[in-house]
């Protein structure tokens, strides 16, 4: 029998590096799946989304300029400290989604394995979509795959862990930031791997996740100027085309993903093409 | 010079003046800025706010690195800060070294810009270290070349010292200079200053010895115009208005950055020396980063979506 209080984690917004609470001071509730509540994370709102683009444009060009082997290093140090917290992650997987530990334990080693994937691909894209263009002329015409710069994403609801990391490595990996709006039902193991990112050399403002309703960030994801790419995975079908008008207002670029493969990354990617005399 | 009567020009006069002033609360200040800070403006007040912090920017460059080029951009877009979109006013000054005085004002006035003031920064700024003769040159050149507004640094070694009376004799000097030509803006530093005493202490000696504005900072110190200070000032030019009837302006500078600070200054301005104060002729806001942001608010109220900086000039 023990006296000691329960001491409860606050789950708070990643933003810029900093864990802060949201600027409504809103918060929703969060039950597991037999109806118990487990948490009060923040109900985000869309000048948290300001900030947070905000924090992800300064943070691009640092970010972009970064080798691909060093971003691949990190991404790699994010697989390692999350396998450090198995146990954690595990715990928290099966008590919201109501899933057996078996299956939660499986959930976290794809993560793991995942975002070792997606580590790998950072100096291995360009070669892949990369070209050297055959041109009418003493030039050589190279076309390579370069950064997008900030794109905001809408993580799936489930799984909430394998999912959100699906949608946040390709974005990152290729030198863009990222804006994310984790699972509104199953947020904390995305607001965990905050403590992760924390933690794994990820500059400030690279990754920045907001917890809340998809309803009412996404339209503000898709209308905001200085947002360049968006990723709707996480978002029910009937309302990409609402979504897709705003952005195309912009040309933001918009797309949703059905599995991890390397298109994922490109999607994310603008292609530069660059002349060069040949002999001088 | 009469002083206003305060004092009579003799150190005696000045040490009592400025002795006779009540310390300030400094927690009590930290507090009412700190309150004040947490004032929410919306919609049509947003909306005045913006304009109106717009023409209050002395939109400011004061880099080594100045070339003619670029302050005639400044200029340019001093005069129309949005040329898509000709409902916004233009800044109050554009603030810039001595030595591009004349490219300032010549600029301005080619583009129709005649309603924007040049500020020079004088007086061997940001340092202030240099002999009067010197000081005055610097000044004399400033206004030769037509700067409508002197920005003059006070002596802050002088001033922590204790030699009140060598501040007060520089400034009543670059004021005589000033006649009717330019109006003197008074720099402390408040950086350097230390405490909230010594800053009510600059106001009033400044007030006295003619300053047309007292301004915070050269922006080249942190901490620059953090809200207790400007509310020091602003209670100063208060309090002076109800001793002499006389309005002084207030220019806080440096390290406001976005609308938001913006603002919040203008709430300190309201609540602190009164609504008589919310104009360009006695309220400015010396800055460069800021007008960016207040012109990306503004197309934010407009559109009704999030603004990009890749759609206004960054200089």
């Amino acid at each position: 029998m023990s006296n000691r209080i329960d001491v409860k984690k606050t789950y708070k917004l990643f933003i810029n590096g900093a864990f802060p609470r949201t600027e409504s001071g809103r918060t929703y509730e969060v039950k597991n799946a037999k109806g118990v509540f487990v948490a009060n994370p923040c109900l985000a709102s869309r000048k948290d989304l300001k900030d947070a683009v905000v924090a992800a444009r300064a943070a691009q060009p640092g970010w972009n300029k970064a080798t691909a082997y060093n971003k691949g290093q990190i991404l790699y140090r994010l697989a390692e400290m999350l396998e450090g917290r198995r146990a954690q992650f595990v715990d928290e997987i099966a008590s919201i989604t109501g899933v057996s530990k078996v299956k939660a334990d499986k959930e976290l080693s794809d993560s793991v394995d995942r975002l070792v994937w997606y580590a790998g691909w950072s100096d291995k894209i360009s070669s892949l979509s990369g070209a050297l263009n055959p041109v009418a002329g003493p030039y050589y015409n190279f076309t390579i795959p370069e950064s997008m710069g900030v794109i905001a994403a809408i993580a799936p609801e489930t799984p909430s862990l394998l999912g959100f990391i699906d949608v946040i490595a390709p974005i990152i990996v290729s030198g863009n930031t990222v804006v994310v709006l984790a699972s509104t039902k199953a947020p904390l193991s995305a607001m965990s791997f905050a403590e992760v990112i924390a933690t794994s050399d990820v500059p400030a403002g690279v990754i920045n996740i907001l917890t809340g309703k998809k309803d009412e960030i996404a339209p503000w994801m898709a209308s905001h100027m200085d947002i360049d790419g968006l990723d709707i995975t996480g978002l029910a079908t009937k309302k990409h085309a609402e979504l897709r008008i705003a952005g195309a207002e912009n040309l933001k670029r918009i797309f949703s993903f059905k599995s991890h493969d390397p298109a994922r990354i490109l999607a994310f990617m603008e292609a530069k093409t660059v002349w060069h005399p040949i002999g001088l | 010079m009469s002083f206003y009567g305060l004092v009579d020009g003799t150190d005696a006069s000045l040490k009592r003046y400025l002795d006779a002033l009540p310390g300030v609360d400094q927690v009590g200040a930290d507090a009412r800025a700190a309150m004040l800070a947490t004032r929410s403006i919306k919609t049509t007040s947003k909306r005045w706010a913006i304009d109106t912090a717009i023409s209050m920017v002395d939109l400011t460059t004061l880099e080594g690195a100045d070339t003619v080029g670029k302050v005639q951009a400044l200029c340019a877009k001093a005069v129309r800060p949005d040329p898509t979109d000709l409902t916004i006013p233009s800044v109050g000054a554009v603030c810039v070294y001595n030595d591009m005085v004349a490219t300032a004002r010549t600029h301005l006035d080619s583009i129709g810009g005649h309603h924007v003031g040049v500020a020079a920064v004088s007086t061997a700024f940001p340092s202030g270290r240099a002999s009067m003769a010197v000081k005055i040159q610097d000044t004399q050149d400033a206004l030769n070349a037509g700067a409508s507004e002197i920005d003059m640094v006070i002596d802050r070694g002088a001033f922590l010292s204790g030699q009140y009376i060598d501040v007060f004799n520089e400034i009543v000097e670059i004021k005589e200079l000033c006649g009717d030509r330019a109006h003197l803006k008074v720099i402390f530093e408040t950086g350097e200053l230390v405490t909230y005493d010594n800053v009510r202490k600059a106001s009033f000696l400044a007030m006295a010895a003619g300053a047309d504005f007292i301004k915070t900072s050269t922006g080249k110190v942190a901490p620059a115009a953090t809200a207790p200070v400007v509310l020091v000032m602003l209670e100063a030019v208060r309090d002076f208005y109800s001793m002499t009837k006389t309005r002084i302006g207030v220019k806080p500078a440096g390290g406001i950055r976005n609308t938001k600070d913006a603002i919040k200054q203008l709430v300190l301005v309201n609540e602190t020396a009164g609504p008589e104060w919310l104009t360009p002729s006695l309220f400015r806001i010396g800055a460069s980063a800021l007008l960016n942001d207040l012109l990306m608010q503004r197309m934010k109220m407009d559109d009704g979506y999030y603004a990009s900086p890749a759609y206004v000039t960054i200089d």
